[in-house]
């Protein structure tokens, strides 16, 4: 009994883990682009817009997981897209109630949530598959991994636009009698497209050199 | 002519100067999936035009008919993920049909077109500028595909070409293919400015 439950969180712990590093979304899967790119500018919004994607993919996993056994083959895509729309559509609206201001910046983003590659093929792959314990826990390392990465590139993006992170500023711009120049270059799509294609190599590298 | 002239200008910003890849980083999914060969990413991007301006108009007949003038406002993301399903449910049909060969070499590429951002984003950004004329709207949506299937034929090209270069290890498929990218982005930022909406 005691080993039979070790196992078990054994298998949590993985799940919670593949979605960190070994099956991350945007490095690893090469899911949710779209967000990973537009909302990168600064960490501020890159954030909000994890927390976002952390709450509707833990509930439409929850869903999903629960219906798993009516749904059938061919209505399965439609099922999901319903269930996901009317997360986001909660997201959207709280974001509005009550913090308008990083609503407005995210503007059409949050939306498009709906159509983020990494909610729906979890929904597909894993919650459509397993349990409620299994399916909650995919979707909490899922959206773990998906906002750190987020907030890193966010990170790495902020701090060369504008020489700060979390709009706390951290390098001295040059117009305010510093040594830095700010490369404004990084906080336009430029800027996005060049550092995740760098982080990509970067990650091969790293994960070349391990096996 | 002022109409004409409108509309003219909606249609080279949205297909140049605002490209729905290059500035709003909507469509990344297939953009990186389907641009390895000229022909299969012309293909989808035909694919998607239909697609788009199908939604597009059916999306702003909706906005404006029903859920507007009876607020329901609330139900928009839902019943615009449902028109974009239905187009698309649609082309894989014909496709299937008609072009069996290219049906097969999409893949699982064409029913994602579902959750092709582009598509969603454009009816959303349609709603955001309050375009409230049903030709501009039409216009706007159709612009959108042709600027999608440029951006992506334009990658194709550059990436049957890329296969012969000599990349690091490491950078050799999506890493070059984003930082490609991110200078075809450069270039398209010399459009920015031409053309202001509104």
């Amino acid at each position: 009994m005691a080993s039979n439950s070790e196992a078990r969180a054994g298998i949590y712990g993985d799940t919670f883990l593949a979605g960190l590093w070994r099956e991350n979304p945007v490095l690893r899967l090469l899911l949710g682009m779209c967000p990973t790119l537009a909302v990168t500018a600064a960490v501020k919004p890159a954030f909000t817009m994890g927390c976002c994607v952390i709450f509707v993919l833990v509930c439409s996993n929850i869903i999903v997981s629960l219906m798993r056994n009516l749904l059938k083959p061919h209505l399965r895509i439609l099922m999901f897209t319903l269930t996901i729309s009317t997360f986001v559509t909660i997201a959207d609206l709280f974001l509005k109630a009550y913090v308008p201001r990083m609503s407005e910046m995210l503007g059409p983003y949050v939306p498009l949530i709906i159509v983020n590659c990494i909610i729906i093929c979890r929904a597909e792959a894993c919650a459509s598959k397993n349990g409620l314990a299994v399916s909650v826990i995919d979707a909490i390392g899922m959206g773990v991994g998906f906002t750190l990465t987020l907030c890193v590139l966010a990170g790495v993006r902020e701090l060369l636009a504008t020489g700060a992170i979390f709009e706390i500023q951290i390098l001295a711009l040059q117009k305010e009698g510093g040594w830095f120049v700010a490369w404004a270059a990084m906080g336009m799509p430029v800027g996005a497209f060049l550092t995740l294609g760098l982080m990509l190599g970067l990650v091969n590298i790293i994960s070349k050199g391990r096996t | 002519m002022h109409t004409l002239n409108i509309l003219i200008m909606g249609f080279i910003s949205i297909v140049i100067v605002n490209n729905l890849v290059f500035t709003k980083f909507l469509g990344i999914c297939p953009y990186l999936g389907v641009s390895g060969r000229i022909d299969m990413a012309f293909g989808m991007g035909m694919a998607v035009t239909f697609v788009v301006t199908l939604s597009g108009t059916l999306t702003w007949l909706i906005d404006h008919l029903i859920l507007m003038p009876y607020g329901l406002e609330v139900t928009r993301y839902v019943c615009f993920i449902l028109v974009i399903a239905g187009a698309v449910q649609l082309v894989e049909m014909y496709i299937r049909r008609f072009f069996p060969s290219l049906y097969d070499s999409f893949g699982i590429f064409l029913p994602l077109i579902t959750t092709n951002c582009a598509i969603l984003g454009l009816c959303l950004f349609i709603n955001l500028y309050g375009i409230d004329n049903l030709v501009e709207a039409v216009v706007l949506s159709f612009g959108a595909g042709i600027g999608f299937t440029m951006a992506i034929c334009i990658m194709a090209g550059i990436r049957e070409t890329l296969d012969m270069a000599d990349v690091p290890a490491c950078l050799k498929g999506a890493p070059i293919t984003l930082i490609t990218a991110g200078l075809l982005a450069l270039a398209f930022m010399g459009f920015a400015g031409m053309i202001r909406i509104g």
